[in-house]
């Protein structure tokens, strides 16, 4: 059996990449696709140990955290194409209205 | 309240009456109403005054004092105030004197004040001094009497100020009233002194406590100290060395008021005041000492200032300032009741004098100064002839009220087992001298010789006279004072003219001495009386033939004097260069002080700076954390990682412990 200390090391991993990713990158949509790699990472955290303390809650609450990612994307990507259509672009850098 | 009430209120109540009606609705009264009202007010004052005072003869002696007590002011744990007015011979004296002249006045402003701006508003203030100046004399208390004496500083600084149009008016009302506070400072501790000491502010419980302590002949003790205290307080009233400089100023009111509060009764407070308190004076003679000095150095300093002036007032101010200082020497060697008998009869001459005064400027459409008056008999004899006989008076022309009572401060403040000296009596002598001498000038520069002013005597310009003598109701009050300048000295005559004395006998219970402190004999000669009186006659009337000499003999010699005196002569001509004095050594030091430091400094610099520097500092951090709300969401997001990462590194450390 896989030791629950690789998955760990994975899902901070896959989390420091959507954190890069999200700081790095200028794309709207992949900054969202960050956003859904570091919910997967806890998602995956979160399975790992549910399957080791052998407890549900923590399945229990990867299907919250996928429902809510699932409305989230909903409204982003409407969010999105919102921007798109008044902007024309997907650079977040030049979104950047909401300021003093 | 007793069943032989005096309704004593009625007497302060009616003028109280007279002012709220005519201060809050006057401005839509007729002149008529306001005249109606003001009259009406005083005179039913003094009515009820008299009134009470025969009422008061009937009285038998253990009635005395006849205190009506209408109710508790406040109460303090043991210590309460009661709101009561207390009648005995001294406040019968003295609210007949202020009611008396206060009404003759009134009726005279009626005259002076016809056209003037501000009638109704001169009335009301005229009869809201009379209010306080009847609630001092009336008050049983101390802080009662505090109430009429803050009072009076009122009305007097709202009088002073009356035309406020003219600056200088303005600024004499402010300086009357500040220099006041100084005094008013003395006597508030006094006050609390009692309280602390005695657990009482009223009269009678007050001198019962004092007269169980002893005479205070080695050191000073509570007594001298609450003594002293009350001859500050009465200082700044009564216009005395050092708090007398705004007395001159307060010539800026109008002439009635001159003469009604600045001469007769408001600056006589202090003298009513320290004679109220003699119980304590008497068992303190450092504070006698004190009083007798002040008096002394007063009256003849303010008497060598009076010779020089030329506005006929301010002669008229530093004459009243000078008289008052022989209240106080009086005063100071415990002959209580001539100083309250000279009180009366000044009251009388120098209302007179001051009305006269009044009369001669209403005359001359204005003009105060003396230089450009003179031959005015001719034109206004009814001026002319009450001033004649209020100067008889002042000077101590035998025969005259101010004889009477200046003779006998003289003859105590020579030999009163209570610290009489040679001394006093010497300096009052050369002041006697100086009175008579300035205020025969004042009269041979106003009504002999030629006239030196500028409007048309009738001579020249066919028969019309623009200089007009007052009418008749300002020459009636002018007669009425005449008289009792002339008989008001009947009531007192010494034992050694013949007479009996009967004032001093009256007032006898107010001023019951204690036993002369050991080691004091009496030293009265009273073989000497009447050689000192002769001195002070003839004083007068070396007085009376210098200023005839040099005002009409030859009026070319007083300029030469004043060439010949130089220096002198100017430094008694700018008043010793006092005003200036407390101007360089007093006042620009703490304005400058205040600007300085209080203003710039504290108020500025410290406390300003403070709020403004916090402000100041709030806005740069807020300027400097306003950056990072840039708008880009990627430095958001960033924030956030390094904040998440902060609370992990807090966590993980924490968490190790």
């Amino acid at each position: 059996m896989v030791p629950l200390g690789y998955y760990l090391v994975l899902s901070a991993i896959l989390f420091a990449c959507g954190v890069a990713g999200f700081l790095i990158k200028r794309n709207i949509i992949t900054i969202f696709m960050s956003i859904e790699l570091m919910l997967n990472a806890v998602n995956l955290s979160f399975v790992a140990f549910a399957a080791h303390w052998h407890m549900l809650s923590g399945q229990l609450f990867v299907f919250f955290v996928m429902v809510v990612a699932a409305a989230e994307s909903a409204v982003g990507l409407a969010i999105i194409i919102a921007v798109f259509r008044t902007r024309a672009t997907l650079d977040v850098d030049r979104v950047d209205l909401l300021k003093l | 309240m007793n069943e032989t009430s005096f309704h004593l209120w009625l007497i302060p109540a009616l003028p109280l009456a007279g002012a709220a009606l005519n201060g809050l609705f006057g401005r839509s009264f007729s002149r008529k109403i306001v005249t109606a009202l003001a009259l009406f007010a005083s005179g039913a004052a003094f009515a009820w005054a008299a009134l009470s005072a025969f009422r008061f003869t009937a009285l038998a002696e253990d009635a005395i004092p006849h205190i009506e007590n209408y109710a508790t002011w406040f109460r303090v744990g043991d210590f309460s105030v009661p709101f009561a007015f207390q009648l005995d011979q001294l406040s019968l004296v003295m609210i007949l004197v202020v009611t008396g002249v206060g009404f003759l006045i009134h009726i005279y402003s009626v005259g002076y004040m016809a056209h003037e701006g501000g009638y109704y508003r001169y009335f009301a203030y005229l009869n809201l001094f009379m209010f306080f100046m009847l609630t001092l004399v009336l008050a049983n208390n101390y802080l009662v009497m505090f109430v009429g004496w803050e009072g009076v500083g009122l009305a007097s600084y709202l009088l002073i100020g009356f035309f406020f149009q003219r600056d200088s008016a303005a600024s004499a009302g402010k300086k009357a009233f500040i220099v006041n506070r100084i005094g008013d400072f003395g006597f508030l501790i006094a006050l609390f002194l009692m309280v602390q000491h005695f657990g009482t502010v009223t009269f009678t419980e007050v001198f019962q406590q004092v007269s169980l302590r002893p005479v205070e002949t080695a050191g000073a003790g509570l007594l001298t100290t609450i003594g002293i205290l009350l001859m500050t307080g009465a200082c700044g009233k009564s216009a005395q060395l050092p708090l007398y400089v705004w007395l001159p100023d307060a010539m800026e009111g109008p002439t009635p008021v001159s003469a009604l509060i600045h001469a007769a009764t408001m600056v006589t407070a202090g003298v009513y005041m320290v004679a109220r308190s003699n119980p304590i004076f008497f068992r303190s003679p450092s504070a006698l000492t004190v009083v007798a000095i002040i008096g002394t150095l007063t009256a003849f300093f303010a008497a060598t200032i009076g010779i020089t002036q030329t506005d006929i007032k301010r002669v008229l101010a530093y004459s009243t300032i000078s008289q008052l200082g022989y209240m106080f020497m009086a005063c100071g060697v415990a002959a209580f009741s001539a100083g309250i008998f000279h009180l009366m009869t000044h009251a009388f001459f120098k209302a007179l004098l001051f009305l006269g005064a009044g009369s001669v400027i209403h005359a001359l459409s204005g003009e105060q100064d003396m230089r450009q008056m003179g031959g005015l008999h001719k034109h206004i004899p009814w001026t002319f002839w009450t001033m004649f006989a209020a100067t008889l008076a002042i000077a101590g022309i035998p025969g005259f009220s101010g004889f009477f009572s200046k003779d006998e401060i003289l003859w105590n403040a020579y030999a009163s087992p209570w610290g009489g000296h040679w001394i006093y009596w010497f300096m009052g002598f050369l002041t006697a001298l100086m009175t008579s001498f300035y205020m025969f000038r004042l009269l041979f520069l106003t009504f002999y010789g030629k006239y030196r002013g500028t409007l048309s005597t009738g001579a020249k310009h066919g028969g019309h006279s623009q200089i007009h003598e007052s009418p008749k109701i300002m020459t009636i009050p002018l007669a009425i004072l005449a008289v009792l300048a002339v008989i008001g000295g009947y009531v007192g005559i010494p034992a050694t003219l013949g007479g009996t004395n009967r004032f001093e006998h009256f007032l006898e219970p107010m001023f019951k001495a204690p036993p002369l402190p050991a080691g004091i004999v009496e030293h009265a000669n009273h073989a000497l009386e009447l050689p000192l009186m002769a001195c002070t006659t003839g004083a007068a009337l070396l007085g009376l033939f210098l200023a005839w000499l040099l005002y009409v003999s030859r009026p070319q010699l007083p300029q030469r004097i004043a060439e010949a005196a130089g220096g002198v002569y100017r430094l008694v001509f700018n008043k010793y260069y006092i005003d200036e004095l407390y101007r360089a050594v007093l006042v620009n030091p703490l304005i400058t002080g205040s600007t300085k430091l209080l203003w710039h400094g504290i108020d500025s610099a410290g406390i300003d700076g403070a709020i403004d520097g916090s402000a100041r500092g709030a806005q740069q951090v807020s300027n400097e954390v306003r950056q990072m709300q840039s708008g880009n969401l990627r430095s958001y997001a960033g924030w956030i990682a390094i904040g998440a990462v902060a609370v992990i590194i807090f966590m993980i450390v924490m968490g190790g412990k």
